[in-house]
């Protein structure tokens, strides 16, 4: 026998289930409880940057919107610098803006959506640049374990097309997935990312 | 600098697509997963601070306590949060929801005939300590029907929601308790493919940590995906 490697072994994911809300959007569940809701405007009126809207849809295999799904984001500042001790790239933290949201999909409409602002680029592996994204995590009944992906802004051309992980993506079909358009309502940016889960345009998404 | 986190270990891991779990089957990607190596953004995330966090948010039996106190088994629910190093996990968002004593959730989408109880919420939340360590009290959730094959039961479980440090780490699971015989019916328990890794969800019963007297308690430690030293130059974020 050799020598025993000491790693402990991960604790296994299990889906959130249909009552998600509960433990992570009480108010959404029907409920009020905390005092402090963590919710989907991450923005204050001090925050530095342009403010937009992401939203969309998380759609199953028949086309049809999951309304019981929840969605996280975490993304940068205006300035590319994430707002957390690892991140050691020069750049300012901004302490009106953590980063970090949550949004459960409507029960009507089925879509998620948050206020936010457009991050910077930050900086990838080997010293190239990433174009500005978001990166999403997804839960769901159904779901075994959350799945993670980014979105990217199509008003980003140049960027987009030397980013080091959309460069990654063989098909073009595929990579046009991450990358959600952009549209102007009330005079503010929406983007609009729809999580596709089966079909001719599944969402790509990262083992990561 | 924190480095790389070891990967997701597949072989435990549940995949997405479990037959005999019917929901995932319209609910998992059907291309393969892309394989990326971590960046700043997998290995930054959220920050939470302890004034974000209400007194009674870890205690059930009274965070929504309206008439007297909920019904059922009082229990103290306990643990450490760790990573496959054995390091601490510390400061990290912990949030737990479960059914109420009957098998009933709080929700409007639940429909299930048990009764609501009016002093029970079902939901709550902490920061783990400089140690990984969380403790919380509630009452033992109740088994509970749902429509999978049509006398499909859950097993008495809570669900845990975990951060870790960086937002590749976020997990989502639940907890089962020792000697329920419904765990290994469950589809969803099923769908992780080592028998191990479904016995590391089980609580065991801890009456060392419990109450005389009073409550009980059960051991819960959940393992997050460790990082890796840098032996040798680790370009993660480059120049």
């Amino acid at each position: 026998m050799p020598q025993e490697l000491s790693y402990l072994k991960q604790t296994a994911s299990q889906t959130a289930g249909p009552y998600v809300h509960i433990g992570l959007a009480p108010n959404r569940a029907g409920f009020d409880i905390f005092k402090n809701n963590f919710g989907d405007v991450l923005t204050t009126p001090d925050t530095l940057g342009e403010r937009i809207i992401l939203e969309g849809l998380v759609i199953d295999g028949t086309g049809s919107p999951m309304r019981d799904a929840l969605v996280e984001l975490w993304q940068a500042n205006a300035a590319g610098k994430y707002n957390h001790p690892n991140d050691t790239q020069k750049k300012p933290v901004d302490p009106s803006f953590r980063g970090w949201g949550r949004s459960p999909c409507d029960f009507e409409t089925g879509f998620y959506r948050f206020e936010t602002i457009k991050p910077g680029a930050v900086l990838g592996r080997n010293g190239k640049m990433m174009a500005p994204h978001v990166s999403l995590w997804i839960v769901a009944r159904g779901v075994n374990i959350g799945l993670q992906t980014r979105a990217y802004f199509a008003d980003e051309e140049a960027a987009n097309a030397a980013d080091p992980v959309l460069y990654l993506i063989e098909q073009d079909k595929r990579r046009k997935t991450l990358i959600a358009p952009r549209s102007v309502r009330a005079g503010v940016p929406v983007y609009r990312f729809d999580i596709v889960f089966q079909g001719e345009n599944e969402t790509v998404f990262f083992d990561v | 600098m924190m480095s790389e986190l070891y990967q997701w270990d597949r072989t435990l891991q549940p995949p997405a697509f479990t037959p005999d779990y019917k929901t995932s089957v319209l609910r998992s990607p059907r291309a393969p997963l892309l394989s990326l190596e971590n960046t700043l953004s997998e290995v930054t995330g959220p920050v939470f601070r302890h004034n974000e966090i209400g007194e009674l948010d870890n205690d059930l039996i009274r965070n929504y306590a309206h008439t007297g106190e909920p019904i059922g088994e009082r229990i103290i629910v306990h643990g450490r949060v760790i990573d496959e190093n054995g390091r601490a996990v510390p400061r990290t968002l912990i949030e737990f929801w479960q059914a109420n004593a009957g098998g009933r959730y709080r929700h409007k989408k639940d429909t299930y005939l048990a009764p609501v109880d009016p002093n029970f919420g079902g939901c709550g939340r902490c920061l783990s300590d400089d140690n990984g360590y969380y403790f919380f009290r509630t009452i033992k959730p109740g088994p509970y029907p749902w429509r999978n094959y049509v006398n499909s039961w859950r097993p008495a479980h809570i669900h845990f929601s975990v951060f870790g440090s960086g937002f590749a780490q976020r997990l989502i699971t639940q907890m089962y308790f020792e000697g329920d015989p419904l765990i290994r019916l469950c589809p969803i328990v099923k769908t992780i493919p080592d028998c191990d890794a479904v016995e590391r969800l089980i609580a065991p019963l801890d009456l060392n940590a419990s109450v005389p007297l009073d409550t009980l308690a059960y051991r819960f430690d959940i393992v997050l995906r460790g990082s890796r030293s840098t032996l040798f130059e680790n370009r993660l974020e480059g120049n």
